[in-house]
């Protein structure tokens, strides 16, 4: 995993400066795009993975734990939007808020599985996210969510708010990563993901690090998915709990480098820029070459692209 | 909802043992990967698709019989199993977390799988007749089943039993075990270790085979995306069995089955949820499993 990196001579503040330049570079980008170019939608689903890859961070970046089940966070935010719309009759901004609260809901009853770890972490979380899927989508509670029929919010249905709205989310994600990555808690926690009994023995309270850093990254997800849910106002239990929106993620995560700013947006703008140009018209080819690309990443480049500079001494932002 | 009458009960526990065999199979090759390589494939149930797909082509193109076809899959999965070990895995397990990263590659291998699948032979759902396997239904303790179901469970049990003999009556097999025991003594008393793993490899593939030719019959068809669902019930069974543990599977997947037919028969809505609450249950409450020895992970 790369770097705490320290001795490259700058100094801590500039770091700061740099970090937080290229994030706010990324959402204003984000955010002029909109006015230049037409497909919306695209957009909008690159900043729902920009988010995604950075909550994604936070939690195995910094910690370690890989939850393939993180998809189940982002279904919980947005099942929590929509309920919230559909039987409180809320505006659509306290719905986010009900979203940020399910996810925070789920990570806090999943708190037993930090208790895993490697991959019987990985399967349990991804057994809870199905898990969460099967009763949200469940024909006999289709009173409340409508079961496996998806839900409709065109009462709060509002394309440049939710996007604005989005924008908002991959900043706050984009923050928390920057301070995760030059605070003294943010050291703390790579402490912990690369020795636990080392760091609890320096003093540094592990259970307490691992718990924030999980429902951070929750958080992040269920937000995404709230927002999610508003901009696309019409969709059912198998988008939102897609397990694919997990790998996607994931992948993006560790081909650009965890624990860096720059490495999981280089591995979204690279790969879903990929999938957009060439995955739609032809899915299976590219299920099949990403499929393969996954395959070559693991054997070859475990450590993402940001591992070719960080192996040469070099301080990736 | 059905009467919660006796012979529903037995029934379904009938049913359960009957499935529960099948679901055995279904996890055993997974378990003696991990066993042996301590990794997890995540590509199982796509190998198991494959085989059940073999079986569909075998029968409508050239109508071989299911246990002909099964004897073929057996004979080419595990000739196919030892390059696709040599390709991928010593090198995984030289990185640095290789049984986390396990996941993501063999992730790799089953969209690679889906793919090609969907590519050959489209999307639609395959089934074979019933009747292949015997017709009219099979009568135990008053319970009727097809004969289908008996069939292939028969063959899930002969399955676990060869590879009971594998690992207990063969030399392979004991060099088998010493590596499951710990790889780097067995690579210092000169033990080819990857050889071993190598045919540990293509034995669980094969086994996944032969369970995707019973596919049809048990689960009542195969696409090319029924993998993902089949390994999270895969490693509900041997989680529940033990990891690494061949022989727990048999236990792990016998109460799989049970639960399952007891869930259809009394809360048929809500049987999906199951291998996701009895894994999650498991690995809190026990995480070595049912057979396993204490050991802490985390």
């Amino acid at each position: 995993m790369p770097d705490i990196a320290s001795g490259t001579g700058k100094r801590p503040v500039r770091r700061i400066i740099l970090d937080a330049g290229i994030a706010a570079a990324v959402v204003a980008g984000m955010g002029v795009m909109r006015g230049v170019y037409s497909n919306e939608l695209m957009l909008f689903n690159f900043i729902v993975f920009l988010t995604l890859a950075q909550g994604l961070n936070i939690i195995y970046g910094f910690t370690g734990y890989l939850p393939f089940g993180y998809v189940g966070f982002y279904g919980a935010g947005a099942y929590g939007f929509s309920l919230a719309v559909m039987h409180l009759h809320v505006p659509a901004l306290v719905g986010m808020a009900a979203a940020g609260g399910a996810a925070l809901v789920l990570a806090v009853i999943l708190l037993p599985l930090l208790r895993l770890s490697g991959a019987y972490f990985a399967i349990a979380s991804m057994a809870a996210a199905q898990a969460v899927y099967e009763i949200v989508a469940n024909p006999d509670l289709e009173s409340i969510t409508k079961g496996p029929y998806g839900v409709s919010l065109s009462q709060v249905f509002a394309p440049a708010a939710s996007y604005y709205a989005a924008l908002a989310i991959l900043a706050f994600a984009l923050l928390l990563v920057v301070w995760l990555r030059n605070s003294r808690f943010g050291m703390s926690l790579q402490a912990i993901r690369d020795d636990p009994v080392s760091a609890a023995m320096a003093g540094v309270s592990v259970v307490r690090g691992r718990t924030i850093a999980w429902l951070l990254s929750a958080l992040v997800a269920g937000l995404v998915g709230g927002v999610f849910a508003w901009h696309i106002s019409v969709f059912y239990p198998d988008t939102a709990f897609d397990l694919s929106v997990s790998i996607f993620a994931t992948v993006f995560l560790l081909f650009g480098g965890a624990t860096t700013l720059s490495g999981p947006l280089l591995g979204v703008f690279i790969l879903y820029g990929i999938y957009n140009a060439i995955g739609i018209a032809v899915p299976q080819y590219f299920q099949f070459t990403y499929g393969a690309l996954i395959v070559a990443l693991v054997l070859f480049l475990p450590n993402g692209l940001a591992s070719l500079l960080t192996r040469r001494g070099i301080r990736v932002p | 909802m059905l009467p919660a009458g006796k012979p529903v009960l037995t029934g379904a526990i009938i049913a359960g043992i009957v499935f529960g065999l099948y679901f055995t199979l279904v996890g055993l090759g997974l378990n003696l990967v991990f066993g042996v390589m301590r990794i997890v494939n995540l590509a199982h149930g796509d190998f198991l698709m494959l085989g059940g797909m073999a079986a569909w082509w075998l029968f409508t193109g050239f109508g071989l019989h299911p246990l002909v076809a099964a004897l073929l899959v057996v004979v080419v999965f595990v000739a196919a199993g030892l390059p696709i070990y040599y390709l991928v895995v010593p090198r995984l397990l030289r990185s640095r977390d290789s049984e986390m990263l396990s996941l993501i590659l063999f992730f790799g291998v089953s969209q690679m799988i889906e793919a090609v699948t969907t590519i050959g032979f489209g999307a639609t759902e395959r089934s074979l007749p019933p009747r292949l396997l015997g017709v009219g239904p099979f009568i135990v303790l008053g319970t009727r089943l097809p004969k289908a179901w008996i069939f292939s469970a028969a063959v899930s049990a002969l399955a676990v039993l060869l590879v009971y003999l594998y690992l207990y009556r063969t030399r392979l097999g004991t060099l088998t075990r010493a590596v499951m025991v710990s790889r780097d003594e067995a690579l210092a008393t000169g033990i080819d270790v990857n050889f071993v793993s190598a045919v540990a490899f293509g034995i669980s593939i094969a086994l996944a085979g032969v369970a995707g030719v019973f596919a049809p019959f048990i689960l009542g068809s195969i696409t090319p995306n029924m993998g993902v669902a089949l390994n999270i019930t895969a490693f509900a069974v041997i989680v529940v069995g033990t990891l690494g543990n061949p022989l727990g599977t048999l236990l792990g997947g016998i109460i799989y089955g049970v639960s399952l037919m007891l869930m259809q028969t009394y809360l048929s809505s809500w049987a999906n949820l199951l291998p996701n609450l009895l894994l999650i249950a498991v690995l809190l409450i026990r995480p070595e499993g049912l057979l396993g020895r204490t050991v802490r992970r985390a």
